[in-house]
């Protein structure tokens, strides 16, 4: 039953991210899986299964099918997926059991998006949207104001500070730093991050994610056929995902997400602990996601978040890396797709710069709505 | 000279209507489940708990507690400019629910966890009213 072992990932593509003025999506979602397939010595002819991220900027009728069709894919199983950012474990761990379950072989998971262009096109300002019709009306209108709601309420139940919070953002930039394909590059202190302008207290600037255009895929497929393909093959060893609500009014702990409840799962499944993670790439939305994912997956204690993210324990170096490609905060918005293909990468000894030594298993996270959605998987060297 | 709202007016559903035309005399109603006595909020065609169909609009208090809040500085879109800085805040309702509301009557800064709030109506455009909660008198 389980698909521990059972498949691999093989291939992983990423776009350039930032801003890529004149791109439709397609384009985008396109060049991220010939970029993965090249990467697994595959073509368009071996993929039998296509999942795709549902477009929100644009939604489009069928977009997968779309997409498979402007590859000259003709797959067995295709479907668009949106879970916000947990899409991408989502998308990892359906293509597992479809092929665990002998439904396909090899399947491609894509996430590829304008969202800076079009946002900027649309609106003028670039922060991603939530639209909830009776939220509207109170100013709940980008998910800021609503992840700030969480983060005012860990500060009073358990006393985090902002500093506590902006040496996330430090960590995240510090990485960026290292990747050339990353849009902040500025070392940034915790000082920087306390002094940049409120969005929706208690979130600075700094502890809010980018708006980017960019995409990312990645291959999966049987461990069999990925022990004869030309790259290493990376085993998800464990996945598991908890839904608990859409709007924030209605998250029965903003902070305590489903995480917790996921976390015991995916460790089972893949018959390891936190302390067996070499490398977390942890969905980043804000610095507050970041920091109760880390409690959630028993790195420390409930509530002791906040000391654990101090003295650069997260950075490269430090007891546990995160998010070592600069996530959604630094290297830019790619809905976690990248925290997949980093994941990957880092197992793969492929992180040049930003390699963390020995990593052979890799905690990937993703998150959607407001702390509304979660995935994970552990993926191991192969 | 009458100025054009520009921000979101409430957009009633089959669901949300009685509760908008409520709102609109300043009525604070809210669904309950007559099979498990729950009250719920947002409202829905069914209970959330049990399921059930079987549903009542009551009167609430309009008695609540803030449960979280955030001063927002940043105006996400221009129509928001002149609302900034305003608090975004859950309310944890007297009869159980939670809701998204806004905190007015006060300073921002003197906006605390757990402080006791009362609902007060505010009218967006002429016939179409919100409530919001104000710091409480008790």
């Amino acid at each position: 039953m389980s698909i521990k072992n059972k498949v691999a990932i093989v291939g992983i593509g990423e776009t350039k991210v930032g801003k890529l003025p004149g791109r439709d999506p397609i384009t985008i979602q396109a060049e991220a899986i010939r970029l993965a397939l090249e990467d697994a010595g595959l073509t368009n002819k071996d993929v039998d299964c296509l999942l795709a991220k549902g477009l929100m900027d644009e939604p489009e009728f069928m977009q997968s099918t779309h997409l498979f069709e402007y590859l000259g894919m003709h797959p067995k199983i295709t479907s668009c997926m949106d879970a916000g950012g947990a899409s991408p474990c989502l998308m990892a761990m359906t293509a597992a059991s479809l092929i665990n379950a002998g439904l396909c072989e090899v399947a491609v998971c894509v996430e590829g998006e304008n969202d800076a262009t079009f946002v900027r096109r649309q609106e003028g300002v670039g922060m991603s949207r939530v639209s909830e019709e009776s939220e509207n009306v109170y100013g709940f209108i980008a998910a800021p104001v609503s992840y700030a709601m969480a983060a005012r309420r860990h500060m009073h139940e358990f006393g985090t500070t902002g500093e506590q919070l902006a040496a996330i953002a430090v960590a995240m930039r510090k990485h960026a730093c290292l990747n050339e394909n990353a849009t902040m590059r500025t070392p940034i202190t915790i000082e920087d991050v306390m002094n940049s302008r409120w969005i929706a207290e208690p979130l600075h600037l700094l502890d809010c994610c980018l708006v980017s255009d960019g995409g990312g895929a990645f291959v999966v497929t049987t461990a069999e056929r990925a022990r004869n393909l030309k790259k290493r093959p990376v085993y998800i060893l464990g996945a598991a995902a908890q839904m608990t609500h859409n709007r924030i009014s209605q998250s029965p702990n903003p902070t305590h997400p489903g995480a917790w409840d996921a976390a015991p799962r995916v460790y089972e499944m893949a018959g390891v602990g936190p302390k067996d993670i070499d490398v977390a790439e942890i969905y980043d939305c804000f610095t507050i996601t970041v920091l109760e994912q880390l409690e959630a997956y028993r790195f420390c204690g409930r509530g002791e978040g906040g000391r654990f993210v101090e003295g650069g324990r997260i950075e490269l170096g430090g007891e546990l890396p995160v998010n070592t490609h600069g996530g959604l905060l630094s290297q830019a918005h790619i809905d976690g797709m990248l925290h997949v293909v980093e994941g990957v990468r880092q197992v793969r000894g492929e992180g040049g710069a930003r390699q963390v030594p020995n990593a052979e298993i890799a905690l990937v996270t993703g998150n959607g709505g407001i702390l509304s959605t979660h995935t994970s998987l552990i993926l191991a060297r192969g | 000279m009458t100025t054009e709202y520009k921000r979101p007016l409430p957009l009633p559903t089959t669901d949300t209507k009685p509760y908008w035309e409520a709102c609109a005399r300043h009525e604070f109603i809210i669904p309950r489940c007559r099979s498990c006595g729950k009250h719920f909020f947002y409202p829905r065609s069914l209970c959330p708990n049990c399921m059930s169909t079987d549903l009542e609009w009551v009167k609430a208090s309009g008695r609540g507690k803030v449960y979280s809040f955030s001063v927002v500085q940043h105006p996400f879109r221009p129509e928001w400019k002149d609302a900034v800085p305003y608090v975004a805040a859950l309310v944890d309702l007297e009869e159980g629910p939670r809701m998204s509301t806004n905190i007015v009557g006060c300073k921002p800064e003197e906006v605390k966890i757990d402080m006791p709030v009362e609902v007060v109506f505010e009218d967006l455009v002429p016939g179409v009213a919100v409530p919001k909660f104000k710091p409480s008198s008790r």
